[in-house]
This record gives structure tokens, C-alpha cells and sequence, in this order.
């Protein structure tokens, strides 16, 4: 097995961890600090690093414990505030008064496809970071971290259902967003 | 039969925790009326697929 340079392979990972850590924390600084936090900890610990998962998923899986180590903590803290209800409201104008889509979603077509275009992840991020902090939160450890529903819950210290209130809102924001931004959907359209 | 936002958390709800036959007999009824429900639950599931193909950069 080929010597790893842990500083070297750290330096090239670096902007892929900071953008994967900023998405869930949020916050530069945070991001910045865990992402640190990680380095030192493939520092220290790289010769139990066997190469039996590639460096970069080994390194990856450091920094997802310290993302919901900061979540956890978040989560614990007396100033943080879980619900927001600016997105409630925005969630609530998709449905008309009979809880019926006002814009009929349009059909995507080959959505995959635009999984080969760079643009396509931009626009993705940019709409990940307009979800409220709350939903986003519970959706990147669902879907970018992998947890269980129960494992989130506990970890956020908030009830199941809650947790599926909030998921419910990022996946109705993201489908908005991109619906918009990336797939040519036109507010206001009532064709059915 | 139930409302599209009933029907959007239902099928949200299926991506994290199976529903019991009786509310997913519920969402099918309104999925087999509504073109814009059965899109969301395709959106949905897209959804999941980018998620898990980030590439965080890779170029």
C-alpha cells in the first residue's frame, strides 16, 4: 500500500470538506473549524488508516461525526432556535385553500441527466441554503449524513413527528427550488 | 380522498419510515387522480439520488 501524504491529500479534499461542513453548519467559521478539527484528526490518527475505504471517504467520515458533534451541541444550547416560521408560511402558498397544489408541478423530464452538469450542483447548493435552518438541518443528516430518522431525533432531542413535519418542508422547498431555478417551472402556471 | 399536501407528507413520510398499508392505500387513491402528486413523489425520490451523488467539487 502506497504511502498516503495525509498533508497533501488533506490540501486537495479541503474545498470539497469546507463546502460539505458550510451546507450543514451554515457558517464559515464553523465549517472552517470543523474542517481543522478533521485535518488534525487525520493527522493524528493516519496510521490507522488501513486503505481498506479510500482516504477521502475515510476523512469524510471524520468530518460527518464533527458536523453532528456541532449539531448535537447546537441542538443542547439554550439560544438555539429550532423553529422558524418563515418557511411554514412559504411551504403553506403552495397549497391553495383546499390544500391543493396552486402551480401544478411540471413534469422534469430526464432529471438524471443533469447530474453531469456542474451547474446543476451550484444551483442545487444555492437552493439548499434558502431552506430555513431548521428543515435544513434535519434534511442534510437524513440525506447528505445518512441517519435514521430515531438517530436524528435523538441527536436533535425532538420528536418523530416533528422530524417529519421537517422533512416534509425541505423536501417541498428543494422541489419548489429547483423547479424554478434549474427546471424552467413558472410560477403562477395553472396548466394542468 | 385526501388533499395534494396530505398526499406530499405522506410521501415524504415514505422516504423515512414505511406508512401502514390503510394511509398508503390513501396516498395511492390520490396519486391515481393527480398528475402533479405522482411528479412530486418522482421529484421526491430525484431528490434522494442527487443528494447521495454530490460530488463536493469533483471535477
Amino acid at each position: 500500500m502506497a504511502d498516503i501524504d495525509v498533508a497533501a491529500e488533506f490540501t486537495r479534499l479541503r474545498p470539497q470538506l469546507l463546502r460539505f461542513a458550510q451546507l450543514q453548519l451554515r457558517s464559515e467559521a464553523h465549517a472552517e473549524d470543523a474542517v481543522q478539527e478533521t485535518l488534525l484528526a487525520a493527522l493524528q490518527g493516519h496510521d490507522r488508516f488501513t486503505g481498506a475505504a479510500s482516504f477521502k471517504t475515510w476523512v469524510f467520515s471524520i468530518l460527518k461525526n464533527k458536523v453532528i458533534d456541532e449539531l448535537r451541541r447546537r441542538a443542547r444550547s439554550p439560544e438555539d432556535t429550532l423553529y422558524d416560521d418563515a418557511l411554514s408560511e412559504a411551504v403553506d402558498d403552495l397549497f391553495d385553500e383546499h390544500d391543493h397544489w396552486a402551480t401544478m408541478p411540471a413534469a422534469w423530464g430526464n432529471p438524471e441527466a443533469s447530474l453531469e452538469q456542474k451547474r446543476f450542483w451550484d444551483v442545487l447548493d444555492a437552493c439548499l441554503n434558502t431552506l430555513a435552518s431548521a428543515p435544513s438541518r434535519v434534511f442534510m443528516m437524513r440525506e447528505f449524513l445518512g441517519l435514521e430518522t430515531d438517530e436524528i431525533c435523538k441527536e436533535l432531542a425532538i420528536t418523530t413527528s416533528n422530524c417529519w413535519v421537517l422533512l416534509h418542508r425541505a423536501r417541498l422547498g428543494l422541489r419548489e427550488c429547483l423547479g424554478r431555478r434549474w427546471f424552467g417551472e413558472v410560477a403562477g402556471s395553472t396548466t394542468r | 380522498m385526501i388533499s395534494c399536501k396530505e398526499s406530499t407528507r405522506r410521501m415524504s413520510q415514505d422516504m423515512d419510515q414505511p406508512l401502514t398499508w390503510f394511509v398508503r392505500l390513501g396516498l395511492r387513491l390520490h396519486l391515481l387522480y393527480c398528475s402533479g402528486c405522482r411528479r412530486t413523489r418522482r421529484q421526491f425520490l430525484f431528490l434522494r439520488t442527487a443528494m447521495r451523488n454530490h460530488p463536493w467539487g469533483d471535477e
